[in-house]
């Protein structure tokens, strides 16, 4: 069994506990209510409990507002499961971020995952001002100050260090393809301890990331958590071939997608939806079994939002559960 | 130089509604390059206001002048001779024109007929980009001469995010992506190992968020005293 780093220092969370023990490593997403309904979270948290080693809780997902992701994850504290909370640089700028870091560490979260943002004019308030203020790699960077104590600007945080465990996205599928590694391997150098890729629906691709990407030595300095999700139907493979940017999506999917309801009449909805279901599962299972076997990932991150029933049968299906546990 | 664009006719019919006589005055200089504010651009809005005013039956007189700069004092002072005879002034400038009308015919009100939209160039014959968020602190030299604070949708330092595919930026096919230029032109140059630099957060203090900017060259000042 490899021994896995974390890029150098230690946290505590499970999910650290995980990566560091070598085995392989299963996270889930969890995209939080456009409301305030503290049931919302719960009811999807209670489906992913015992199943993942975190949770990643979505920060206004797609530029859309949606109950903040550190509110959320601590009723997932409270609730018994780990959360990754996501920070997006749109929103907030870095007092506000830092702030917002401090409270996040004050209610228990450990994990979190630094990201740039998707742009809002994605999302139902287009006409909003942006801040970038800072951009990811900087917000790793002022994470792992936070880590050492000390704040963006050099002042001491109150009460000492407060360490999280650093994630970052990377995405093998945008351009330019060469200098995806690169940019991966700055985001290590920030400080990033682990990564969640983008969804995967084009192997070769990845495959051919992920062996530069261990050519430079980065899978042993990072944990590397490969992106999944299962697809709901042919329609949801083709929309995203064809019109979410930053995807690729391999014919091989939309074929099976289309292949699991041929002889089923369009009018028969239900049998329809169920055979898209288990041939979405069926695939993801399939995607995980190969990526097991892909030198250099550490675990997948499965993302199967306003889908979180799938994700115990995928875990399950590929023969990943029990899930560890430490004392 | 700064680009603008004309407001719509609707807008600006709001905007004078509540005038007679009207001095239409446009700019000589960028707002000419950019085909919305000079001469031309000033005769056929005024004469399509004078149309427009007469069908709604409230017909209204437009006259018209173009100075050199709007934006210096110079150029625009000898419009006060004939100021009095109109009851407002509908500026064909960028933002800055409107203000120095404003900032020194303080008497008369001045209403923009312009959106001044950003610091760019005609890249071709009718096509404008932009180019500088005149941030105050240019980084061109970091980043082979290609902007990511004006060029970039999330203004990335450290880019490209993972929305760049195919040369272009995810919200808009039309907008190439910047890192994806600035990547193309440190590989053309030999030089890749500069983007391998984790580049440090921007100080935006010399931006706009630093409040209003101004500079006073004191070695300018006392020239002028001493003639």
């Amino acid at each position: 069994m490899t021994q896995i780093s974390t890029n150098g220092y230690e946290v505590g969370s499970n999910l650290e506990r995980v990566i560091r023990s070598g085995q392989f490593v299963v996270t889930g997403e969890l995209g939080p209510p456009q409301g305030w309904e503290r049931e919302a979270v719960e009811r999807k948290a209670h489906l992913l409990k015992g199943v993942v080693d975190g949770v990643n809780l979505t920060d206004n997902q797609t530029a859309i507002v949606r109950m903040s992701s550190i509110a959320a994850g601590r009723i997932l504290v409270e609730e018994g499961l780990e959360p990754i909370i996501q920070m997006t640089c749109r929103d907030r700028n870095r007092l506000s971020m830092q702030a917002d870091l401090l409270g996040a560490y004050a209610l228990g979260i450990r994990n979190i995952l630094a990201l740039s943002g998707d742009h809002q004019v994605f999302g139902n308030h287009p006409t909003a001002k942006n801040v970038h203020d800072i951009d990811s790699m900087q917000l790793i960077q002022m994470i792992r100050g936070l880590g050492k104590g000390v704040f963006q600007n050099g002042d001491k945080v109150v009460g000492g260090a407060m360490p999280m465990l650093i994630g970052a996205a990377a995405n093998p599928f945008g351009d330019p393809f060469d200098f995806r590694p690169y940019r991966l391997a700055k985001k290590v150098a920030a400080g990033a301890q682990f990564i969640q890729t983008q969804l995967i629906y084009d192997m070769e691709r990845f495959r051919e990331y992920m062996k530069r990407v261990v050519d430079m030595g980065l899978h042993e300095k990072v944990a590397i958590l490969a992106g999944v999700g299962p697809l709901k139907s042919s329609g949801a493979a083709k929309y995203m071939r064809d019109k979410v940017p930053g995807m690729i999506v391999g014919e091989y999917y939309v074929t099976e997608m289309e292949n699991a309801i041929k002889g089923i009449p369009k009018e028969e909805k239900a049998a329809r939806k169920e055979a898209w279901q288990r041939q979405g599962i069926e695939l993801c299972i399939e995607q995980i079994q190969q990526l097991k076997e892909t030198p250099g990932v550490a675990g997948v991150h499965i993302m199967a939002i306003e889908w979180e029933a799938a994700v115990k049968p995928i875990v399950a299906g590929a023969g990943l559960l029990p899930r560890p546990t430490f004392n | 130089m700064i680009v603008a664009e004309q407001k719509s006719l609707a807008e600006i019919k709001g905007l004078v509604a509540d005038a007679k006589n009207i001095l239409v005055v446009g700019c000589g200089t960028c707002v000419t390059v950019s085909f919305a504010g000079g001469t031309k651009e000033v005769g056929i809005l005024a004469s399509s206001l004078r149309m427009a005013t007469k069908l709604d039956g409230n017909a209204k007189q437009f006259a018209e002048v173009t100075v050199q700069r709007q934006c210096e004092w110079e150029y625009i002072d000898p419009l006060a001779a004939q100021l009095d005879q109109y009851d407002l002034v509908l500026s064909l400038g960028c933002g800055i024109g409107v203000q120095a009308l404003a900032e020194r015919f303080p008497a008369i009100p001045i209403v923009p007929g312009l959106n001044t939209t950003f610091l760019g160039m005609p890249v071709e014959h009718g096509v404008f980009e932009e180019r500088c968020q005149a941030c105050g602190d240019c980084i061109l030299g970091l980043t082979g001469g290609i902007c990511p604070i004006a060029r970039c949708s999330k203004q990335l330092l450290n880019g490209p995010c993972g929305g760049s595919q195919r040369g272009v930026c995810e919200i808009d096919a039309e907008i190439p992506c910047a890192w994806q230029l600035i990547y193309d032109r440190m590989i053309a140059r030999g030089q890749l190992d500069r983007l391998l630099e984790i580049q440090p957060p921007k100080n935006w203090s010399t931006s706009r968020d630093g409040g209003p900017r101004k500079i006073v060259r004191e070695d300018l000042r006392k020239l002028e005293d001493e003639e």
